[in-house]
C-alpha cells in the first residue's frame, strides 16, 4: 500500500492527461542504480509471466527494490491503484556506436480504451544526448495507431529527448509515442521498461485535495506545437479522459463539450 | 546524359494551406550511401531543440522543392470524429540531384 505523502497530485494528474507523462528526475538513489545496471550486465533479471501481481515479482532483486520505493510505489498507486499486473518488462539497449535512430512507435497495438495501462522507463546510468536517451513525444497518448504505423515520420516539433541523469524515472501512458536514438559514445545505453495493468476502476486514485485548483483547468489546455489545427481536438479527448478519472461527467473545460452537448428539447 | 536521384522532403504543416507552419519532417535522400540515412530525431541537438528545415512548403518550393503529392481531405466517419491518429497535413516534395556516375 502506498504512503499516502507520495500520492500524485491533481496538477501531476492534469499534466498525465495533458501531455501523457510524467517525469521524476534523479528519483533513484545511486547505489540502488548501479545494483541495476549491474544486473541488466549481467542478464540477471527474469522474464515474470503475464498478468502476474507486481507484488509477487522480483522479491530479491535490485529492480523489484526500485518499484518498491514509496515514491515509486506512490505514482503507481496514483496511476493505476494499488495492486496492479505486472504486463512485461523489456531491458532496452543501444550498442556502443549505433548511429540509427528507431522508428517512432507506440507499444502493443490500437487501444481504444479509457482504462489506461502505464509504462515506467528507468533510466539506471546518465544519460547525455550523445548516448541517445529515448525520443518521447509529448501529448502524443490518444492517437490511434499501431504500433510502427508511424515509421515515416523521423522528427517533431516538441519531441523531447530524454537526457537525464541517473536514476531519473519518467511514467507514460501506454499510447505515447517514443523510439530509442543513436547512442554516439563507446558505452552500452540501457533503458529499463516496465508496463503494468490497473486491477481497479482508475477512479480518483490519486491526492485529491487540490482538485479544485485553477491551476488545474490551465494545464489541461496546455498546448503541443505538433498539434496544429488539431488542438481543439485534443482538449475534447482530454475532457473525456478527466471525466473518466474524476468521475465528474459534467467536467468541462473552456466550454468545448458543454457547447455539444447541448441539445435542448423544450418546445 | 546525367544520372540523376531523387530526394524526397516530407512536410507535415498546421493546416492544408501551404503556408501554413511545419509540424513535423522527414527526409529520404536517394543521393545517400546505403550506409547513410534520415533517422527518427535526427533533428534533435544538445538541448532536444528542433528547426524544420523550412518554415512551410511555399518556403521549400522557393528553395526548389517540386510539391509531388497533396493530402486528402475527406469528413470523419460517423462517429471518429473527435478521434485523433496520423498526421493530417501531409506533403511530399522532391528534388532530383545530378550525381556522378
Amino acid at each position: 500500500m502506498a504512503d499516502s505523502t507520495h500520492l500524485l497530485n491533481s496538477k501531476q494528474m492534469a499534466l498525465f492527461v495533458a501531455e501523457g507523462y510524467l517525469r521524476f528526475d534523479e528519483l533513484v538513489p545511486d547505489d540502488l542504480n548501479r545494483a541495476v545496471k549491474a544486473e541488466m550486465d549481467n542478464q540477471a533479471i527474469p522474464r515474470e509471466e503475464a498478468g502476474s501481481p507486481l507484488s509477487a515479482i522480483w522479491p530479491d532483486a535490485a529492480v523489484g527494490r526500485v518499484f518498491r520505493l514509496p515514491e515509486i510505489e506512490g505514482i503507481i498507486h496514483s496511476l493505476v491503484g494499488p495492486d496492479p499486473l505486472y504486463d512485461h518488462h523489456a531491458v532496452h539497449t543501444v550498442a556502443a556506436g549505433h548511429h540509427f535512430g528507431q522508428h517512432w512507435h507506440a507499444d502493443a497495438i490500437i487501444d481504444t480504451r479509457l482504462h489506461f495501462d502505464i509504462q515506467f522507463m528507468y533510466f539506471a546510468h546518465d544519460t547525455p544526448r550523445e548516448m541517445g536517451g529515448t525520443l518521447i513525444l509529448p501529448g502524443s497518448h490518444y492517437r490511434r495507431i499501431s504500433e510502427s504505423d508511424i515509421a515515416r515520420y523521423h522528427n517533431f516539433v516538441g519531441q523531447v529527448p530524454m537526457i537525464c541523469k541517473a536514476g531519473t524515472v519518467i511514467v507514460l501512458h501506454h499510447g505515447m509515442w517514443h523510439c530509442a536514438q543513436p547512442n554516439r559514445t563507446d558505452e552500452m545505453r540501457y533503458m529499463f521498461k516496465l508496463r503494468l495493468n490497473p486491477t481497479v476502476r482508475q477512479l480518483r486514485l490519486w491526492n485529491t485535495e487540490d482538485i479544485d485548483d485553477p491551476e488545474v483547468s490551465h494545464i489541461l489546455s496546455t498546448n503541443q506545437p505538433w498539434h496544429g489545427n488539431e488542438e481543439r481536438i485534443e482538449h475534447v479527448n482530454r475532457i473525456h479522459f478527466w471525466r473518466f478519472l474524476t468521475g465528474d461527467d459534467q467536467f468541462d473545460n473552456h466550454y468545448w463539450l458543454s457547447r455539444i452537448e447541448n441539445e435542448p428539447e423544450l418546445v | 546524359m546525367p544520372d540523376t536521384r531523387q530526394k524526397l522532403l516530407v512536410l507535415y504543416l498546421r493546416t492544408p494551406d501551404l503556408h501554413a507552419g511545419v509540424v513535423a519532417w522527414s527526409e529520404f535522400d536517394g543521393t545517400s550511401a546505403a550506409d547513410e540515412r534520415h533517422t527518427s530525431g535526427d533533428a534533435a541537438d544538445s538541448g532536444g531543440a528542433t528547426n524544420p528545415p523550412y518554415t512551410s512548403v511555399v518556403d521549400a518550393m522557393r528553395d526548389g522543392w517540386r510539391v509531388v503529392q497533396f493530402p486528402q481531405q475527406y469528413p470523419a466517419y460517423p462517429g471518429t470524429e473527435y478521434q485523433v491518429s496520423y498526421l493530417k497535413y501531409e506533403y511530399i516534395l522532391e528534388k532530383m540531384e545530378v550525381v556522378d556516375g
